[in-house]
């Protein structure tokens, strides 16, 4: 890839969107709302991706159903819009198939914890060679704003009309306990770190978790009359605590409670294609054939 | 159509079951992505791959269940791999739903479902013919499907390659529908020489990334795929989208893809289908089978024949599309046509549109969980030639 950002200009000579390079212009406007904290990670990603040395040819995304799942559709890689909840095993087939590429799976809390919650942990049990990006913002949005699995005690959803009563999962100590090498949490107000986070996780082989607050304006904030998505961010910046030597069963987020976001599992163990080859080689010696990239003749 | 790699060819005389055999195929064919999870009868399918993958250069993996297995096949297709997962009936309705993706991105893939007595978990180690309507319909909205039915281990070899070669030409998932009895029948396996097998490669784009729609179909109406990593930067969804992969929802996009993934198949008919026919001329009766059925209806036809009756045999080699000029233009000449399956009436529904009442159509049902007494065709055979 020679072309860099700078060089790509509107046809008058100005420059394009700071990150046209990794976005498809040609779907702009997105559907996603103002204020909605999607968009900052999806600016984060691109971010990361060029801090990283990274040509849009070295990566695919992969993504679910639901808000965060329209990503794929963004990002000028080759991206892929599965259904919901399936995002991860889809991409392990990627991952499998094509080794000498990194693959991104960008989806929401739903789509990744609730309907694809088992596949989220095999697939961190396995230390698959995946970067999932979760952006938790609490709620079913796009659907009109159902209970999530991380849905905060006593928040207000569409079919939690008196409040859940229900425990939400904490995110990195579940993606943590299932084997994950790297984990961390950001908010969306925290952009330089969640795009430092994304390129190391991007330099980084085995399965790596990232999770990222984000306010939905639009559903969450305005049925639990917590304001706009600047409300939210407010909240971020009065109540996100960094603490990367939490401990992982602290990291509960309570309604309106405080946030601890840092990093808080980096380890390197042989991820899945790594364990896979070295097992085949000591067990089946010269009888092992390896697998090539994109399969055989 | 090309030799395949020689690696995954296991040239000799076999004995083999239909399970192994389907096995072999997949590794003669090129596939190198299994990803399944263990379900009788079908899981002897996922052992011998685990077993040889190893040593073809292929990849193995036990997913956590039956949706992440067909999932991780369309991903493993699209990174330029042939791919395939096998299953049985429990587990071949948790792969509906992507089954349908595979058919709205146009994945290449193979699923194999080696039938068993049903509904739910039903009768795990025992017969079934009773998932040929869900093969058809089974993933919610409309859409065209290939599916196979072999009726002899050496035939779980020859299908499955047609399987992969039928997916790869006409770009979507094909079903290879076995059943139990098929899967663990064992029989002579002979397997050529890889100079003596054609497969299908990717059909991929010649056009560089700037002038490649991902979904601007060849006049067959199949689009040709894109490898990944290459500059083509594509975007493809399980929404409707146009021909840039892109998602639009109205109705004449809705039009003209849906109408597209269907007419592919069926413009195409004849070079998909193929059926296998025995004294059908001059026939009064045709027994229409398929899988295990066709071999137990055997003894029936010849008995019947003895007896001076004329009957003839039709079996569905390739049970959907369904081959209904053919089904049609018989019955105008026939008297009978007898439809032996272990269901109660799947397959005989579709005889029965096509004769449109040019002729009776007889079912011989049986819920599973054994095959026909071949006395019960024969019966039959006798009454529908009355």
């Amino acid at each position: 890839m020679t072309v860099t950002q700078s060089e790509i200009k509107h046809a008058n000579g100005t420059p394009e969107h700071p990150k046209s390079l990794l976005l498809r212009m040609d779907r702009m406007p997105h559907i996603w709302c103002s204020r909605c904290g999607i968009g900052i990670a999806v600016g984060c990603f691109a971010a990361a991706l060029e801090k990283a040395g990274l040509s849009p040819d070295d990566i695919t995304v992969t993504s679910g159903i639901g808000c965060t799942g329209r990503t794929a559709g963004y990002v000028k890689v080759d991206s892929f819009h599965t259904t919901h909840g399936r995002a991860i095993p889809f991409a392990v087939g990627l991952v499998m198939a094509r080794p000498d590429l990194k693959h991104v799976v960008f989806s929401g809390d739903g789509d990744l914890i609730s309907i694809g919650g088992n596949h989220f942990i095999h697939a961190a049990r396995r230390n698959q060679d995946l970067l999932v990006i979760c952006v938790n913002n609490f709620i079913y949005a796009m659907t009109g704003g159902q209970l999530a699995p991380t849905t905060p005690t006593t928040a207000r959803a569409t079919t939690a009309p008196y409040g859940s009563f229900e425990r939400p999962f904490n995110l990195p100590a579940l993606a943590a306990g299932a084997g994950a090498d790297y984990v961390a949490r950001w908010t969306a107000l925290h952009v330089r770190r969640l795009t430092d986070s994304i390129e190391e996780a991007l330099h980084r082989e085995g399965f790596r978790f990232i999770e990222i607050i984000a306010p939905c304006s639009t559903i969450y904030a305005r049925r639990n009359k917590l304001g706009t998505g600047l409300d939210l961010m407010k909240y971020y910046y009065e109540n996100a605590v960094i603490d990367h030597d939490a401990n992982l069963n602290d990291l509960d987020i309570g309604f309106q409670s405080k946030i601890i976001v840092g990093k808080f599992v980096d380890e390197k163990r042989p991820s899945f294609s790594a364990a896979m080859d070295s097992h085949m080689r000591k067990v089946l010696g010269n009888k092992y054939v390896p697998p090539k990239p994109g399969g055989a003749s | 159509m090309v030799n395949p790699d020689p690696i995954g060819v296991l040239t000799g005389v076999h004995y083999l079951d239909g399970d192994h055999a389907a096995a072999e195929g997949a590794c003669a064919a090129g596939c190198r992505f299994f990803a399944g999870y263990p379900i009788t009868p079908s899981t002897e399918i996922a052992e011998r791959c685990a077993h040889r993958f190893p040593m073809i250069g292929g990849l193995f993996i036990q997913m956590e269940d039956e949706l992440a297995s067909i999932a991780a096949v369309l991903g493993g297709s699209w990174g330029g791999v042939k791919s395939m997962t096998v299953t049985s009936g429990p587990g071949f309705s948790l792969m509906m739903e992507n089954i349908g993706l595979g058919i709205m991105m146009e994945v290449p893939c193979v699923i194999i479902d080696v039938q068993r007595g049903g509904p739910s978990t039903g009768l795990p180690t025992l017969p079934g013919q009773a998932d040929m309507m869900q093969a058809k319909w089974g993933s919610h909205g409309d859409y065209e499907i290939i599916a196979l039915a072999p009726n002899s281990p050496q035939e779980c070899f020859d299908l499955t390659i047609k399987a992969f070669n039928l997916s790869e030409q006409w770009r979507l998932p094909v079903l290879l529908m076995m059943d139990e009895c098929v899967g663990h029948m064992t029989e002579k396996v002979v397997i050529p020489k890889a100079d003596k097998i054609d497969v299908v490669q990717r059909r991929y784009t010649d056009k560089s990334p700037d002038q490649y729609f991902p979904y601007e179909p060849e006049s067959d109406l199949v689009p040709l795929m894109a490898p990944i990593g290459k500059g083509y930067r594509f975007h493809t969804t399980g929404l409707t989208h146009d021909k840039r992969g892109y998602p639009v929802m109205n109705a004449d996009t809705q039009e003209e893809l849906v109408h597209r993934l269907i007419n592919k198949i069926v413009k195409n008919v004849d070079k998909i289908i193929e059926i296998e026919e025995d004294g059908v001329e001059g026939a009064d009766v045709v027994v229409v089978s398929y899988g295990i059925s066709s071999r137990v209806a055997i003894p029936a036809v010849e008995q019947a024949r003895s007896k001076g009756l004329k009957v003839g045999e039709l079996r569905l080699i390739t049970v959907w599309p369904f081959p209904q000029e053919r089904i049609r233009e018989l019955a105008g000449r026939i008297r009978a046509y007898v439809v032996p399956e272990l269901n109660y009436g799947q397959i005989v529904l579709e005889v029965e549109r096509c004769a449109a009442g040019k002729c009776k159509t007889r079912l011989v049902p049986h819920g599973g969980g054994w095959v026909h007494d071949p006395e019960v065709i024969y019966q039959a055979i006798i009454e529908a030639a009355k």
